[in-house]
């Protein structure tokens, strides 16, 4: 079932073309990946997801991006509600200046609960949903800050589980991190998918191949294969795909 | 980090468990043929001719296992060398296979002539078994990832080989006193070749386990095999 569905998106940074007729269709519970050089699009197509580009001065927006079905650039889209549904984590760990603790419960306190034990509950739950519990547990009461970059990384995957999103995109969540601490994220993608949808932009090739189930190659504003990831790493389509995943690209 | 290694793994686990299969499988296929051989069962030797087809597919099952893991893993180290010796033993396997079906076909085709004395003076049943231990115990080699045991194991090829030489002697003297029996002892002699084929893949199969566990290279080199044998020739555990 398809949770995500895009057709003939076009997007404009002022004259810029920066995403020319993406159409391709994410499945609910699956790991999807984006790569392709600095510049291609990637990005912008996922913070199209979850309406980040709305900031963006002299945007301009064509074709349709719907989510469960919805089109989420409809004007009577609460955009505070869909980034509910649609989390989002970032390349560099940006935790809250707060404590481990309300580092999770501040998105569920804004969103108007009140109930202390739900709030304990949701707290564990999703710092066990980010792997982070065990290391926690101990010092919810901590600074966030006291943590180790990976660590932050964990807590802001766990803040955007408090809110129970359907999808979560990740924009180069492992990017800044150590190989041991970007192996801990790379399995918790991998673990995520049973409860939630994944989509991810890396420039690391591998890792797209170790999480993704599917992978979307960008090249200067186009979409130029989008496939299952084994095939798309074992026998590409297309010509400037192969290039790309073995290096001879440009 | 464990906890991190776990997806990884457990693709490796399933391929080693897709490994072990084609293993069982060729190493019953050896003994039936065996079995077919030596007792000339017709019916048993069908049997290692239909199921020649599942071990075809294993291997298939194991290059495209093999090809994704590298695609999407990129191993390196002893991971890497696993899947490298991976595709060769399955590789290999796959041809141990083919002899038993060849050997099987002989008993079909009733090309098996050899009379129980030719039989037994060729020792082929002996043969057979010391080839059927070789494939097992590299088998043991790689579960345990124990490359002690391949000095065993290549010593045992030793004696496979002698008893070749010897059976051909055996048939060349054979053809000359009763050259009606030709058609006989050259299929006869078509068997013999094929066991000891087998004990040569057994041999490379150690060589790959060798490869994997130690990355040291014996290939296409007695002076390093011999230097094995010697250095690894771990006593069998009594039976």
């Amino acid at each position: 079932m398809n949770i995500v569905e895009t057709k003939d998106v076009n997007f404009y940074y002022g004259d810029f073309h920066a995403l020319k007729g993406v159409s391709l269709d994410v499945v609910k519970n699956s790991v999807t990946a984006f790569i392709g050089p600095s510049g291609c699009g990637k990005s912008t197509f996922l913070r199209l997801l979850n309406r980040m580009n709305d900031l963006i001065p002299d945007m301009k927006l064509t074709g349709k991006c719907l989510i469960n079905g919805k089109d989420i650039y409809d004007k009577r889209v609460d955009v505070d509600e869909l980034r509910k549904k649609v989390g989002m984590v970032f390349q560099k760990p940006n935790p809250f200046p707060k404590t481990i603790f309300e580092n999770i419960a501040y998105g569920l306190r804004v969103n108007g609960i009140k109930d202390k034990e739900f709030i304990r509950n949701r707290v564990e739950e999703s710092l066990k949903g980010a792997a982070l519990w065990e290391e926690v547990k101990d010092k919810l009461s901590r600074s966030a800050y006291d943590l180790s970059g990976g660590q932050q990384q964990r807590l802001c995957i766990a803040r955007a589980l408090a809110v129970k999103p359907d999808i979560l995109l990740m924009d180069e969540p492992a990017s800044a991190l150590d190989p041991i601490s970007t192996s801990k994220i790379e399995e918790l993608i991998f673990t995520l998918k049973a409860e939630y949808t994944i989509v991810i932009v890396t420039h690391n090739m591998q890792q797209a191949a170790r999480v993704s189930d599917s992978t979307g190659f960008f090249m200067l504003g186009e979409l130029i294969e989008f496939s299952e990831t084994r095939k798309m790493f074992l026998n590409p389509s297309k010509e400037q795909t192969q290039n790309y995943i073995t290096g001879r690209f440009g | 980090m464990d906890k991190a290694m776990r997806h990884f793994e457990k693709e490796l686990i399933a391929l080693k468990g897709e490994i072990n299969g084609m293993w069982q499988l060729v190493l019953s296929q050896l003994q039936k043929c065996k079995q077919a051989y030596v007792t000339n069962n017709i019916e048993l030797a069908r049997e290692v001719i239909i199921r020649e087809k599942s071990v075809n597919s294993f291997e298939l099952d194991i290059d495209k296992g093999c090809e994704n893991f590298i695609a999407l893993f990129t191993p390196v180290a002893m991971d890497l060398r696993l899947i490298i010796s991976m595709i060769k033993i399955s590789t290999t396997l796959e041809r141990i296979a083919d002899f038993a079906d060849g050997i099987a076909r002989h008993v079909v085709d009733d090309d098996n002539v050899a009379s129980e004395t030719m039989k037994e003076d060729l020792k082929i049943e002996a043969m057979f078994d010391i080839v059927i231990s070789m494939l097992s115990d590299s088998f043991v080699a790689l579960e345990t990832e124990n490359s002690k045991l391949s000095g065993t194991i290549l010593q045992k090829d030793d004696d496979v080989d002698t008893i070749y030489e010897e059976g051909k002697r055996y048939l060349a003297d054979y053809i000359l006193k009763d050259p009606e029996k030709g058609e006989c002892i050259l299929n006869t002699f078509l068997t013999l070749r094929k066991i000891e084929r087998i004990g040569d893949h057994c041999c490379n199969i150690v060589e790959e386990i060798v490869f994997y566990i130690d990355a040291k290279v014996l290939k296409h080199s007695k002076g390093r095999r011999s230097e094995q044998k010697i250095e690894n020739n771990e006593p069998e555990e009594p039976k």
